[in-house]
């Protein structure tokens, strides 16, 4: 419900529900939308495994929210056979870990249709797939982003907040190339969950409509210090880091929301490195090749001598996600984790 | 009662198509060890009969999904032979402007997707093609050519599957050539038909003999109804068999020379000359004018690809994406 605050025309939304207006918006809009995955839109069903789709059938249908078998390579191939046909399927994986079950669809077919046809055909599909530690184990709880942000002809999307979720699902559905959209298993709900930190994880969202650009980061807190890149649980333990920082030490955090891997908005990311001089990037995925190597070597490589600190990653350990929390907690980065590589490369 | 027998132009057409694809495939190994074509190759002389009859059978608003053994299928689809030609000397005039290549030919105007060379790798991208048309209620069709070996791949059981419970309007053609480059199919299944496993899934399949275009055509034309008829898809399971070896470095020492005597005895274009003389609904006269048509076409691609530009690196960048 709007508060007296909540400027007219914008409400607080869940992550969820804001993704949940996006694909009912975009399918009323265009009659080629249409949803492909499993357990999506069974009565009594769950609306797929974190709720997104809950009620859409009612409106929209079976025959446009297309249930599956539990056949991973099917929902891929059919979203990029669709796509090449001139639809524009929203496909959902239950857990970003079964992407591996369909690589040869994403990465052998969806990536490469565009360019094998001597740019013919175009493969206007976007793939949902939630990530991210959440006491679920090592198969349910990989963030694994940076395989896909390695494939030419795919764009990938992080997304963190309600507004930035809804304004990015809907250019996603828009834009004729195939987009991996991950979303962050702890920040659907109204209150992250405690793992997450407890935050209130609702956002204004305009009533009215609104697209937000693939390929465009967005300053979420300025700071004139150091420059944080992070997505998802770890932007806002990144949030949290600035704060305390702030506070206890006087450091002024930069904290930037990349939301998009691929492309990577370099414009924002470099201006603010060049103003702070130092960079500190942070995510889920393990630190071995993940992507904030491929942002620390494009800043060496870009804005070397603005640098007056190393580049430091701070990144879930080279290790697979295990079951207990303490464990679980021990891999993915911490606020300590973050704030001491901060105060490292503010010393 | 016999199946009604096609008109001997229809014939005589068949005859053409699969004379093409054969010639095509001569010319372009002969080319391709001059050095004038770059690659690998992988060629499908005997197994033309398969592609011809399904392509016949389908309208020219339906499509097909192809496999790292696509010329053929490509020819019977309707591609040019200028742009297939210049595609395999990677040139900016083939139909994938020089991006794809021999395992990736391919052309939307002629409802051919770039051919998918991931073995198995189309059983569940048509079912996409078939899930739009459904979605669209376009009344186009999709078929689908894989191997034997596809079949041992989990890509075409979840593509059947999907396809057999969403009743799509797609037709699973197997081009069954008993080895999957050397390893014979007996070494890698126990069940002896490919056809068996459909049932499995609630799929009618069929068994048709592959170096018979007039069988083939029949049979993927009843497919074809039934799945444009809303009726879901069929598995045809078509018998044939790969005259050369699986790529240019394959000297078939998998296989007998007997073997290969007992199936060249059964060449799907030499039979169908035969019957024709036969039936007296052609001539040598036709025959040689067909040939020499043919030739003249594969004289004419050849020159054109050869004198085609090549593509322009400094534009590469703007294809991986739209």
């Amino acid at each position: 419900m709007p508060t007296p605050e909540t400027p007219r025309g914008t409400r607080r939304l869940t992550i969820a529900e804001a993704l949940r207006e996006a694909v009912a918006e975009e399918m009323r809009r265009d009659e080629s939308v249409f949803l492909i995955g499993e357990d999506i839109g069974i009565e009594g069903g769950f609306g797929g495994a974190f709720g997104v789709y809950l009620g859409l059938t009612d409106e929209f249908g079976h025959e446009r929210i297309v249930d599956t078998p539990i056949s991973e390579k099917a929902i891929a191939g059919a979203a990029v056979g669709a796509a090449l046909m001139g639809f524009r399927p929203i496909a959902d994986m239950q857990y970003s870990d079964f992407l591996f079950e369909c690589m040869d669809e994403l990465v052998n077919q969806a990536a490469k249709m565009r360019l094998m046809s001597g740019g013919r055909l175009s493969v206007p599909l976007v793939m949902r797939a939630p990530v991210g530690a959440s006491v679920r184990g090592a198969q349910h709880g990989q963030s694994p982003e940076s395989y896909f942000a390695h494939v030419p002809g795919l764009k990938v999307v992080c997304v963190s907040d309600a507004y930035h979720a809804k304004g990015l699902l809907k250019s996603a559905v828009r834009d004729d190339n195939p987009v991996l959209f991950f979303e962050h298993k702890l920040l659907y709900g109204t209150k992250g969950r405690e793992q997450a930190g407890g935050l209130d994880l609702t956002a204004e969202v305009p009533e009215e409509e609104y697209l937000f650009p693939i390929g465009q980061a967005v300053v979420k807190r300025a700071g004139g210090d150091v420059t944080l890149v992070a997505t998802h649980v770890s932007l806002y333990r990144c949030l949290a880091v600035a704060d305390e920082l702030s506070a206890a030490a006087g450091i002024e955090c930069e904290v930037i929301d990349p939301l998009t891997l691929l492309p990577l908005d370099t414009e924002t990311l470099w201006a603010s490195v060049r103003k702070t001089g130092r960079l500190v990037i942070v995510h889920e995925d393990t630190l071995t090749g993940g992507w904030g190597a491929e942002v620390a070597a494009r800043a060496a490589d870009e804005c070397l001598y603005a640098l007056e600190a190393p580049i430091k990653r701070v990144a879930a350990l080279d290790v697979p996600i295990p079951y207990a929390p303490v464990l679980e907690q021990a891999v993915v980065p911490s606020v300590e984790r973050i704030e001491t590589a901060v105060r490292e490369v503010c010393a | 009662m016999r199946p009604e027998r096609p008109q001997p132009t229809v014939l005589l057409e068949l005859y053409r198509t699969m004379l093409l694809i054969r010639r095509f495939e001569e010319r372009v190994y002969f080319l391709f060890l001059e050095g004038e074509i770059p690659g690998t190759l992988h060629q499908c002389q005997g197994q033309e009969a398969v592609a011809t009859g399904v392509c016949d059978a389908l309208e020219a608003g339906d499509w097909i999904t192809s496999t790292h053994r696509p010329h053929g299928h490509a020819l019977a689809k309707g591609v040019s032979p200028r742009a297939a030609m210049a595609e395999l000397y990677g040139k900016e005039t083939g139909c994938c402007r020089g991006r794809g290549g021999s395992m990736h030919l391919g052309d939307p105007d002629v409802g051919m997707l770039p051919a998918i060379a991931i073995v198995g790798g189309g059983n569940t991208v048509v079912t996409g093609l078939g899930l739009a048309f459904k979605l669209g209620r376009t009344g186009q069709v999709a078929a689908c050519f894989f191997g034997e070996g596809a079949t041992n791949e989990g890509a075409f059981h979840e593509g059947l599957n999907f396809a057999a419970v969403q009743q799509l309007p797609v037709v699973f053609v197997c081009e069954n050539n008993l080895y999957g480059a050397s390893t014979p199919w007996e070494r890698v299944s126990l069940v002896p038909s490919v056809a068996a496993r459909a049932g499995a899934y609630g799929v009618t399949a069929q068994v048709v003999d592959g170096m018979d275009v007039v069988a083939v055509r029949r049979a993927a034309s009843t497919a074809v109804a039934a799945a444009r008829a809303g009726q879901g898809p069929t598995l045809l399971e078509c018998a044939t068999y790969r005259f050369v070896g699986h790529s240019r470095s394959d000297a078939r020492g998998y296989r007998s020379r007997v073997e290969e005597d007992e199936w060249r005895l059964r060449d799907p274009i030499v039979g169908l000359r035969h019957q024709l003389l036969e039936e007296g609904a052609a001539d040598e006269a036709a025959f040689d004018a067909v040939g020499g048509e043919v030739d003249a076409v594969l004289d004419d691609a050849v020159e054109f690809a050869r004198s085609s530009p090549d593509p322009d690196p400094a534009e590469l960048l703007a294809d991986a994406y739209a």
